[in-house]
């Protein structure tokens, strides 16, 4: 059967108007995905940007004998609910490290408390009328402001959220990666030296490789199950203590070192190779002062990669108990610690509003200091990547 | 604290030791040159040699000999343990300096510690794969000492309960007898993991349509990277954003239809999944769609196939392996992921098709078994292992499968790659 010229034409259109279809749709897939990103973003920059301020009131602050003994009675009654408690705590020691202060009186900006806080935010609170009324009082006189928080990244956790900073797991986050890269680093690159420079290729060598393939896809929760039973009931690596939450990312930080480090060995053209053995150097010497200082950037640069994966990994730090209550900031890592993304779960299990917010402060922050890490792998990665 | 002291101690006396061997080393093998010999290797290699041999056993010693005392548990008290290999060291030292010797080949000798010693690196990822192995199977076969394997694996109800009285000695103050069915937990994990799958397919794969066959190199170049950003945030994050901004959304768009949905459903820390494992589906297929050779695009539209057919019809038939394959990685990473379902989803074990309502995961509960203060000993404890052991297996099996398909898929196409 013969089909006009029209039937055909107008199938033909039929055709191509499916075809232009699937390009808009694949693009709208890949715009859809970019839009997600915005709305994460902007979600994030809503929720969390508020937490970089708190609210302070300004009050009269009476130290007197009776304030040493009970700091509340330090501010009048009708503003005491409103001060943060935690900041009244603090009053007699203060007075006993300057003894100038007793029996004076004066104006003072404190830190408020976090449901005025939230009040002056425009959130739900649960404080009562008449306490909405005197805040109202104070902020018309501008006694009351919302200021930029410096406490957020000074102070350890706390259970009260106008106190509570993100400085103790900022130090654990520290204290736990240095002890990640001192072993995966080393480790990481003398595998993939030894890989890609000195092994046979043989059945050894290639379990050897299937193997590393293979932990780069274990799910990370079962690196915290190692730990648990080998680091600390085996090895009785102190629990919680950054360095069995540094060995477990180690470890899991290895397959990214190794298969960084060979891409960039792999990299490195042979003649450079020839050229040393050519002059009689041994395969070591060929390795340690040619091959690994050309090959360096592309290992830093997946160093830093690996580095960042290992900052904002939770699941196996939760399983070796990294998610204690670490109100100070120390610098060792053999005691309890915390560090940023398990402070951001802790919190974000916190029913209290204020808290919410410190946890998207802490998000912001964690994201701050992860772009910052790829994007210095980027540089690096553009600035000394050689063609050969 | 005296142990660290003693450690301290040690490594200094070895650092000395060592530093010794070093110049002792050098001065003798300048000393042999001087005197007309010629040698195999340069001076600064014998001292490095020399070094080596009085470090490298003694340091071994000390090592193996603290595991065999927490392997066996055998009594050698640790400050024994230094002062014996300082005396090995010190045995070293004397072995290196009888060393230094015209035909003694001082720069193989250290080429043959520096593999060894490169070797035992590369163990340490053998190791870890059997240190997981060994950890989960050990304590999963406590577990299914206790309980029985059968009720595991067909058992409909998970309620560990009072188990951990039992452990306690104290089994009988238990209101009930704990169960441990984990075919509600496996039912959940499926249940997210499918909508993930369901988000993550179409939406990866159509971008790496676009990318790989329409895009401009441009938008190429920036697209790319801008989706890896996807796989790059935190999975704690991911959580946070699940069960404080999708979750309420999806009740409240839920309620608009008339339908009941819980805060913890199982459709938002899905749909957030389903976003965090894009870029896996995405980069993957983009490049098995980059790898289908071009005379097979040639030749369809040279048939007078539009480009949507040819890509419908030609391309992704021929990368179809590879895209599978992306897909079962991604559904393994989806198994696997713990934060956000922690956080997002429901912490009760619930056998339910539906996704509007809470159910709980494999990941969840073995952390909620791990962060309780119970007795390590206990059976809700050592559940986590058994759940942990299969889902090992599970994702392992989906990797190998994987791997072993992109693996002929590469094959194929590598000879009639013109």
């Amino acid at each position: 059967m013969r089909q006009s010229f029209d039937d055909i034409s107008a199938q033909l259109k039929g055709r191509h108007r499916k075809s232009a279809r699937l390009k808009w749709m694949s693009m709208g897939a890949l715009g859809l995905a970019g839009l997600f990103l915005v709305f994460f973003f902007t979600d994030m920059l809503i929720k969390g940007l508020p937490a970089f301020q708190q609210a302070q009131i300004q009050v009269q602050v009476d130290y007197s004998e009776r304030a040493q003994q009970l700091p509340l009675a330090a501010v009048e009654e009708d503003v005491r609910p409103l001060v943060s408690r935690g900041y009244l705590r603090l009053i007699p020691g203060r007075m006993e490290d300057n003894p100038d202060l007793l029996g004076t009186s004066r104006m003072e900006w404190v830190l408020a408390d976090g449901q005025v806080d939230q009040y002056l935010k425009g959130h739900h609170t649960n404080l009562n009328s008449k306490e909405q009324s005197v805040v109202d009082q104070l902020a018309s006189e501008g006694r009351a402001e919302l200021k930029f928080d410096t406490n957020f990244f000074t102070s350890g956790d706390s259970k009260m959220p106008e106190l509570a900073g993100i400085a103790s797991a900022a130090m654990g986050t520290v204290m736990t990666l240095l002890v990640t890269l001192a072993v995966a680093f080393p480790i990481g690159v003398m595998t993939a030296v030894y890989l890609e420079e000195f092994a046979p290729d043989n059945r050894f060598t290639q379990i050897i490789e299937i193997n590393i393939n293979n932990l780069a896809a274990i799910p990370s929760i079962l690196f915290g199950l190692l730990g648990l039973a080998i680091f600390i009931n085996f090895f009785g690596v102190p629990r919680s203590s950054p360095l069995v939450g540094g060995l477990t990312l180690a470890l899991m930080t290895l397959p990214v070192i190794i298969i960084a480090t060979r891409t960039a060995l792999r990299s490195v053209p042979d003649t450079i190779r020839h050229a040393a053995f050519g002059v009689g150097c041994s395969r070591w010497q060929v390795v340690r002062d040619h091959v690994l200082p050309v090959s360096m950037p592309g290992i830093m640069t997946g160093s830093i990669i690996g580095l960042a994966q290992a900052m904002g990994e939770t699941a196996p730090l939760i399983i070796v108990g990294m998610v204690a209550f670490i109100p100070d900031v120390s610098a060792t890592i053999t005691d309890a610690a915390t560090v940023l993304p398990a402070q951001i779960f802790t919190w974000a299990g916190e029913p209290d509003r204020a808290f919410t917010e410190k946890t998207a402060g802490g998000i912001l922050v964690l994201l701050t200091i992860l772009i910052a890490l790829n994007a210095t792998a980027v540089v690096l990665r553009k600035k000394f990547e050689r063609r050969w | 604290m005296q142990t660290n002291q003693l450690i301290l101690l040690f490594s200094g006396a070895l650092l000395v030791l060592g530093l010794i061997a070093f110049f002792m080393g050098r001065a003798k093998a300048a000393k042999v040159r001087a005197s007309g010999a010629s040698m195999y290797a340069q001076p600064d290699q014998y001292a490095w040699y020399a070094a080596l041999a009085t470090a490298g056993p003694a340091v071994a010693v000390g090592a193996i000999g603290a595991f065999a005392l927490l392997l066996m548990g055998a009594e050698i008290p640790t400050p024994y343990l230094l002062a014996a290999s300082l005396v090995v060291a010190a045995g070293g030292l004397m072995v290196a300096m009888t060393q230094v010797r015209p035909d003694f080949h001082a720069r193989k000798a250290i080429e043959r510690t520096i593999r060894f010693v490169l070797a035992g690196a590369a163990m340490i990822s053998i190791f870890t794969t059997f240190g997981i192995l060994i950890s989960i199977i050990s304590e999963a076969i406590r577990f299914f000492q206790m309980q029985s394997f059968w009720d595991f694996i067909t058992g409909t109800t998970w309620n560990p309960g009072a188990s951990f009285l039992a452990a306690a000695g104290r089994a009988e103050e238990g209101a009930s007898a704990a169960e441990f069915g984990s075919v509600p937990l496996f039912a959940g994990t499926f249940m997210i993991t499918l909508i993930a799958m369901l988000v993550a397919i179409p939406i990866g794969l159509m971008s790496a349509i676009y990318m790989s066959e329409y895009a401009p190199t441009k938008v190429r170049t920036i697209a790319k990277p801008v989706l890896e950003v996807l796989a790059g945030i935190p999975t704690v994050v991911y959580g946070f954003f699940a069960a404080i901004t999708v979750a309420p959304l999806v009740v409240s768009l839920a309620g608009m239809v008339g339908l009941e949905a819980s805060f913890s459903n199982a459709l938002a820390p899905g749909i957030v999944m389903g976003i965090m494992i894009i870029p896996f589906i995405s980069s993957l297929s983009d490049d098995v769609i980059n790898a289908v050779p071009d005379s097979m695009r040639q030749g369809s539209l040279a048939l007078g196939m539009t480009r949507a057919e040819t890509i419908k019809d030609v391309v992704v038939p021929a990368a179809l392996p590879g895209i599978i394959s992306a897909s079962l990685l991604a559904m393994s990473r989806a198994m696997g992921e713990t934060m956000i379902v922690v956080m997002a989803a429901g912490m009760r074990p619930n056998l339910t098709a539906n996704p509007l309502e809470d159910m709980t995961t494999v990941t969840v509960r073995i952390v909620a078994a791990l962060t309780g203060d119970q007795e390590f000993a206990s059976a809700e404890t050592l559940s986590a292992f058994a759940l942990g052991l299969v889902l090992f297996v599970v994702t392992l099996t989906l990797n190998m499968v994987s791997v072993i398909m992109i693996r002929r898929f590469r094959e194929k196409y590598r000879s009639n790659n013109l």
